[in-house]
């Protein structure tokens, strides 16, 4: 093997590896930054030795018993801190473990490291964007700079947003824990937001020259069918993974050849992923089983993985049940009352019972002043206005559209729609 | 991107029909499916029946011939697959390493062609799609 091939091998075990050796060193020394840095400098060793050595037979283990060395390091030297400052007079909290407890602390096969170091990671203390870099770099394995990428950032603002986001972990005293009872719903919600935050980034990425990053698509992908392994009773993690793996079956039909959109209604479906279908039917599955077996509530991912699933099911645009989108989209304006879902349920009222309708709804939205610097509202409305035969008024709107759009793939599939509306009218 | 790890047990060429694995080499298998599964990477998996369960319909002069296994001329087949999503060609390998395999077992892994993969003109073949769905009536 080249130096080279080392390097993508080590990168390759650091894929798999680092979460659970994040979490497991966390739980020595109780503080992720401090763990986080532990298994970089295990890493560090590796890339060290192993073009030397070759890659050992159990690298895990050998990542594992790395930073364990370390993280005993660091334990007592804390320690040495500790009892000078005690010497000199000043108050610290007891370290709650030796040393010898830590090894035993190692031995033990608790399986829910993983999870703690998830709730950690999306700790609401933390603003949501540093939320979501310290989720892909933990958990997903990302570096620095494959984040700051996919985000289209510096490296340095995603470097000090880490930086930052550990040391405010470290001030708050955010414990390393799974929450128990009622705190346990609300920062499970944290959690869902941030993987959902990962993948919607990837979907339709806010700004840049890409409609789609499909890399960050499949890190949210993986991170969901992780989070639904670790807890398997959450109706609205599977409704999170249904919803993603439903999205994503679409993803090469939503791109055409040249890189520019393709929206729903006019997407080659013989493109769309079965596999992914399938496995975003059997996940939602589970969710409303699972929903009936607790409360029978539906929450807001399984409605909106419903939704993805009407679409799915759908073998041309024509077979589409827009009536129970419609109807799924009120009940998720009732339990997240949002412009943007209110909008979203406009196209789909539209589409269920004609563009007056529609029309009707996003009026009222333009009325509110919600949305107002929000392209799709525009977009939609002359959508609707188009059907209406309201050319005029039509062009106008699409003109406002372009002069609102971020994304420049989304602005270009504008400037041709207000062109062929302007020839309609002409 | 994707890989298939295809499973090709030696024996199974001219295993007996209804051949089982042996219970405790599943065991094995299944707490490595499982890791797979946790680390959110394994997307499919299956085991096949032996070839001599099987069947091979050949093209021979353009005229199709059925023949029923097992298959003499086979040395390696196929006894099962996994489907796994990973970010490189070295994390699928890396995976393939971790499987409990036995001395008479070889994974092969094969990268799952994906629509990107594609060069111009066969996207370009793709793309004409629509047209013919909607001439057949499926109409997009």
């Amino acid at each position: 093997m080249t130096a080279t091939d080392i390097h993508r091998a080590i990168e390759a075990v650091w894929r798999i590896e680092s979460a659970r050796l994040i979490a497991g060193l966390a739980r020595i020394v109780r503080d992720v930054g401090v763990a986080e840095e532990l298994a970089q400098d295990a890493l560090v060793a590796a890339l060290e030795q192993w073009p030397e050595s070759g890659v050992p037979r159990n690298p895990g283990a050998w990542l594992m018993a790395a930073g364990k060395n370390r993280a005993i390091d660091h334990l007592r030297r804390n320690k040495r801190i500790e009892r000078k400052h005690e010497e000199i007079g000043i108050e610290l909290e007891a370290r709650q473990m030796a040393v010898p407890e830590v090894e035993a602390a190692l031995d033990d096969p608790v399986g829910d490291d993983l999870l703690r170091l998830v709730f950690t990671a999306c700790h609401p203390v933390l603003p949501p964007e540093a939320r979501v870099a310290l989720t892909l770099r933990m958990l997903g394995g990302l570096t620095t700079g494959e984040i700051a990428r996919a985000f289209l950032v510096t490296e340095s603002t995603v470097a000090q947003r880490i930086v930052r986001a550990k040391r405010t972990l470290a001030e708050k005293q955010v414990p390393f824990e799974v929450p128990r009872g009622e705190e346990l719903a609300a920062r499970l919600t944290s959690v869902i937001e941030v993987i959902y935050l990962i993948f919607n980034e990837g979907y339709a990425a806010t700004a840049g020259d890409d409609w789609m990053r499909p890399g960050l698509c499949d890190d949210a992908l993986r991170l969901g069918r992780i989070l639904a392994e670790l807890a398997p009773q959450e109706p609205e993690v599977h409704g999170l993974v249904a919803m993603m793996e439903l999205q994503a079956s679409r993803g090469r039909a939503r791109v055409g050849p040249k890189g520019e959109p393709v929206l729903l209604y006019e997407q080659n479906r013989s493109l769309w992923d079965q596999l992914l279908i399938r496995r975003g039917l059997a996940a939602l599955d589970r969710a409303y089983k699972l929903g009936e077996a607790q409360d029978g509530d539906v929450g807001p991912y399984v409605l909106q993985a419903s939704i993805a699933a009407c679409h799915a099911r759908a073998r041309t645009p024509e077979q589409t049940d827009w009536r129970r989108i419609a109807m799924l989209y009120r009940e998720l304006v009732r339990l997240q009352p949002s412009p943007v879902v209110e909008l979203n349920r406009a196209v789909a009222v539209g589409m269920a019972f004609g563009p007056a309708a529609g029309l009707e709804l996003v009026d009222a939205l333009s009325a509110a002043n919600a949305l107002e610097n929000y392209h799709l509202l525009p977009s939609v409305r002359a959508d609707f206005l188009m059907k209406l035969g309201r050319m005029d008024e039509a062009r106008l709107e699409l003109e406002r559209a372009v002069s609102l759009a971020q994304n420049g793939r989304e602005k270009a599939l504008l400037v041709e729609r207000v062109q062929k509306c302007a020839a309609s009218t002409s | 991107m994707r890989f298939m790890m295809l499973m090709m047990p030696k024996g199974y060429e001219d295993a007996k029909p209804g051949t089982m694995p042996d219970p405790k080499a599943v065991g094995a298998m299944m707490a490595y499916n499982e890791q797979l599964q946790k680390a959110g990477v394994l997307l499919a998996l299956d085991g096949l029946h032996p070839p001599s369960m099987g069947v091979r319909v050949s093209f021979q002069g353009g005229q199709p011939n059925v023949l029923d296994g097992p298959f003499p001329e086979a040395k390696e087949v196929v006894g099962g697959y996994w489907m796994i999503q990973v970010k490189s060609r070295e994390e699928a390998i890396e995976w393939a390493t971790r499987c409990p395999g036995s001395d008479n077992e070889t994974i092969e892994l094969r990268q799952v062609m994906e629509f990107s993969d594609f060069p111009p003109d066969v996207k370009e073949a793709a793309s004409a799609f629509p047209e013919m769905q909607e001439k057949t009536g499926q109409s997009t």
